[in-house]
């Protein structure tokens, strides 16, 4: 797998790094200069780490899933390894330290570019006008006023797309307003009905899947619920961007893309082009927490830049558009059905999942289209599973970390797809590990034992045991109202993570305080996990208490912050983090790792504060009140 | 139309209506202030005209004629950084980065206006500018440790 030219050595020292893993806002080209300087026993400042591009990088495929520390680190451990280099004298070693951030200052000075401030000699700048719905079609189309709209260069209109390019950036705006006032379009309603979405969830066409069965059947129900979460949006703070050109029938495209390979693979296929003739090169957007609009602005980017060969095209989504037509985290129903023996113990574990599958990435299996050439006219093409042998998807976390003697897990992932859904931190971790972990207090609660120390009996993984043990502690445990625990293993194959979270509840949900014990294994940059942990926890606060993609049966409605509020400064708990470093441990990704156990933590605290379980999520005042008795 | 931005005169050929998100970026080069939403929603094209913080994305050009503005750009550079900036990288105060420069920008207008400054107090003024990894309280740090 390792490529030399992942690692070489210029005249002057200087170590140049080329991963496949991209920057998303996460620190991972720091953390893999940390393994290259000790590896070569050099300084960090004589690395640079270089762009992912398709023309020079080895293919890692997507930088997803909380894996790249294992794999591109195990990468460039094997490539610096076939290296000679004179190394330092008094090296001291960087891995396990908190070495600052190596794109931090150009960010704090204003000076580090990002891909929506590049400006190419030539570029253009373009943008394209999404249907009204849905369900709309474009049947009349008056191009000449958009035309006459001074700075504009070109209209493209492919099918239902329609978009335009002018000389400046406010002259494309304007463009798309008097664009939105020439076009008709035809509508009928699409969208299941948002207030009764876990019925339609349960009921849709699926795909049954029996993703686990040990242990004797079940013969008795001690314990149903059903547990649910709606669509979640990625609600990055940039829009996606892109910027492609065309040069004699070659495509080069610049993109905040998590995987330039795969990018790449589908522009060739949309294009009809050789991969040798398509080039994709990765540059920093804004904050990636999965499978968001960066593919699709991509494929906006190259059907417009195609009109104008020889010219740069950046396109860049409006706020609205984001909101409201990237993909999204599936929303999703689990029930949980719990059989116990007479003495109280855990006989049989079910857990049942009906979701959209949390994979619509391009060139995944079924060769989803990206948003312009499903606008074009390609066959839309549901979202699937990613395999259960790298975390799955809606099944993410659906087994119980926990050693119990019956255990059945089943999914049931739509066959149509009436909202885009794709990959979103997490994936059905953060439903199911909700669930879970609402389950575990209930049981608790039954056999009259403290949460903490209910599933400590159940746990025998001394890695699991000891995060339990360190949150219990470091939050001064004990079950004052308001306090509540969450846990997992995050895929049960990578970081573990144990939440404590207070919380004020009345109506409304405040967290108040976040503890977190988190085991990743050997740790590469100690303050690069406590981030990662602690953006991961903040994220899920906001998801578990306020977020939900609100639409009618025409589209999405929720289209600007007002709509689609995401957690302020002021809603923001102090987050504690405490490390286990195990050294002798392989690292395991810490960007997920904190989304379900806190999401968990929250649910268990309110059902401490109020005394009701509330299974619907978000935890807004009407999904508690709906749960009170 | 004239503008005046970190200290330097500007003559620009615009439409009066144009935001001044997109004189800075596209027309001055100064691309630290970000587009985010377009509605002064979220904070990421902070800038300040006068020493208040406004949004660059929904104000037109016409209505910041003559005034001083400042960006990111003018509060420092790493030869002459601003406090503030100095105190994001000690505390590794971010993540993607995005919604900083906005932050920073507004923080610096509070540090200037509120002599006595807490916790809850950086955090209302920044309710304002939303940060989505969940670098809030790193943020706030930050910012707390350039009071007084």
């Amino acid at each position: 797998m390792a490529d030399p030219a992942l690692v070489t050595v210029q005249p002057d020292g200087t170590i140049l790094v080329r991963s496949g893993k991209v920057e998303l806002g996460q620190g991972i080209l720091t953390a893999l200069a940390q393994i290259v300087a000790d590896e070569l026993g050099v300084d960090l400042d004589r690395i640079r780490m270089l762009p992912a591009r398709t023309d020079l990088s080895p293919n890692e495929g997507y930088t997803a899933g909380s894996m790249s520390v294992q794999q591109s680190g195990a990468a460039l451990r094997e490539a610096c390894a076939r290296l000679r280099v004179a190394a330092s004298a008094e090296h001291v070693a960087v891995v396990g330290r908190s070495v600052p951030r190596i794109d931090l200052p150009g960010k704090v000075y204003g000076t580090r570019r990002y891909l929506h401030d590049l400006r190419f000699p030539g570029q253009l700048f373009g943008r394209v006008l999404r249907p009204p719905s849905r369900g709309a079609h474009l049947t009349d189309l008056d191009e000449a006023p958009v035309r006459d709209v001074a700075g504009v260069v070109a209209v493209v209109h492919s099918g239902d797309v329609v978009g335009v390019m002018a000389d400046r950036e406010d002259a494309a705006g304007r463009a798309l307003a008097v664009l939105e006032k020439v076009t008709t379009w035809t509508t009928s309603p699409t969208l299941p009905d948002e207030h009764h979405l876990a019925d339609y969830l349960t009921s849709a066409p699926a795909d049954d899947h029996v993703l686990h069965n040990s242990g004797d059947p079940p013969t008795a129900t001690t314990l149903l619920a059903r547990f649910s979460r709606g669509y979640l949006a990625h609600a990055s703070i940039a829009p996606s961007c892109a910027i492609a050109q065309w040069d004699n029938g070659t495509l080069t495209v610049w993109s905040h893309t998590q995987g330039v390979y795969p990018l790449r693979a589908e522009l060739a296929r949309w294009f009809g082009l050789a991969l040798a003739d398509v080039r994709v090169e990765h540059v920093e957007g804004a904050g990636c927490y999965g499978h968001n609009a960066a593919d699709d602005v991509a494929g906006d980017a190259a059907l417009l830049a195609r009109a104008v060969p020889g010219r740069p095209v950046q396109v860049v989504w409006s706020r609205q558009d984001e909101l409201g037509w990237a993909p999204f985290g599936p929303a999703m129903v689990t029930d949980v059905a719990v059989e116990l023996h007479a003495e109280g113990m855990i006989r049989h574990w079910r857990q049942e999942i009906w979701s959209n599958g949390h994979s619509g990435r391009p060139s995944s299996p079924a060769n989803p289209p990206l948003l312009a050439a499903l606008h074009e006219g390609r066959p839309a093409v549901a979202s699937t599973d990613p395999p259960v042998q790298v975390g799955g998807g809606s099944a993410r976390n659906a087994v119980p970390g926990y050693d119990l003697p019956g255990l059945t897990v089943v999914s049931h992932v739509l066959r149509e797809m009436p909202l885009r859904t794709s990959a979103l931190r997490s994936l059905g971790a953060h439903l199911n590990v909700y669930a879970i972990e609402s389950i575990m207090d209930e049981l608790a609660e039954r056999a009259a034992v403290d949460p903490i120390e209910y599933r400590l009996r159940l746990l025998a993984d001394p890695r699991a045991r000891a995060v339990l043990e360190r949150v219990a502690s470091a939050s001064g445990w004990d079950t004052t109202p308001g306090r509540g625990v969450g846990y997992a293993r995050y895929k049960n194959t990578g970081a573990y993570c144990a939440v404590v979270a207070e919380v004020e509840a009345v109506t409304t949900v405040r967290v108040t305080r976040l503890t977190i014990a988190v085991d990743v294994g050997q740790v590469v940059n100690p303050d690069g996990v406590r981030n990662q942990i602690e953006g991961g926890a903040l994220q899920s606060v906001s998801w578990t208490t306020k977020e939900q993609v609100r639409f009618d049966r025409h589209d999405v409605t929720s289209r600007t912050w007002t709509d689609y509020p995401i957690l302020t400064f002021s809603e923001a708990p102090p987050v504690q983090v405490e490390l286990i470093d195990r050294p002798e441990c392989p690292s395991s990704g810490a960007g997920e790792a904190a989304g379900g156990p806190t999401a968990a933590a929250i649910g268990n605290a309110v059902r401490a504060a109020l005394g009701v379980s509330v299974r619907a999520l978000p935890l807004t005042p009407s999904n508690i009140i709906a749960a009170m008795p | 139309m004239r503008i005046t931005v970190n200290g330097a005169e500007h003559a620009l050929d615009c439409q009066p209506d144009t935001p001044l998100l997109s004189v800075l970026r596209n027309d001055l080069g100064l691309t630290a202030a970000k587009f985010g939403c377009g509605l002064g929603l979220c904070g990421a094209c902070t800038v300040l005209v006068d020493g208040e913080p406004i949004h660059a994305c929904d104000t037109p050009l016409w209505s910041v004629e003559g005034r001083r503005i400042v960006t990111l750009e003018g509060l420092g550079d790493p030869a002459h950084p601003h406090p503030l900036q100095t105190a994001f990288i000690a505390e590794q105060a971010m993540q993607c980065g995005y919604c900083v420069a906005g932050i920073i920008v507004t923080a610096a207008a509070l540090l200037d206006r509120e002599p006595d400054l807490d916790d809850a107090k950086v955090r209302a003024a920044l309710d304002g500018n939303l940060c989505r990894c969940g670098a809030h309280n790193r943020i706030v740090r930050a910012i707390l440790s350039c009071h007084g």
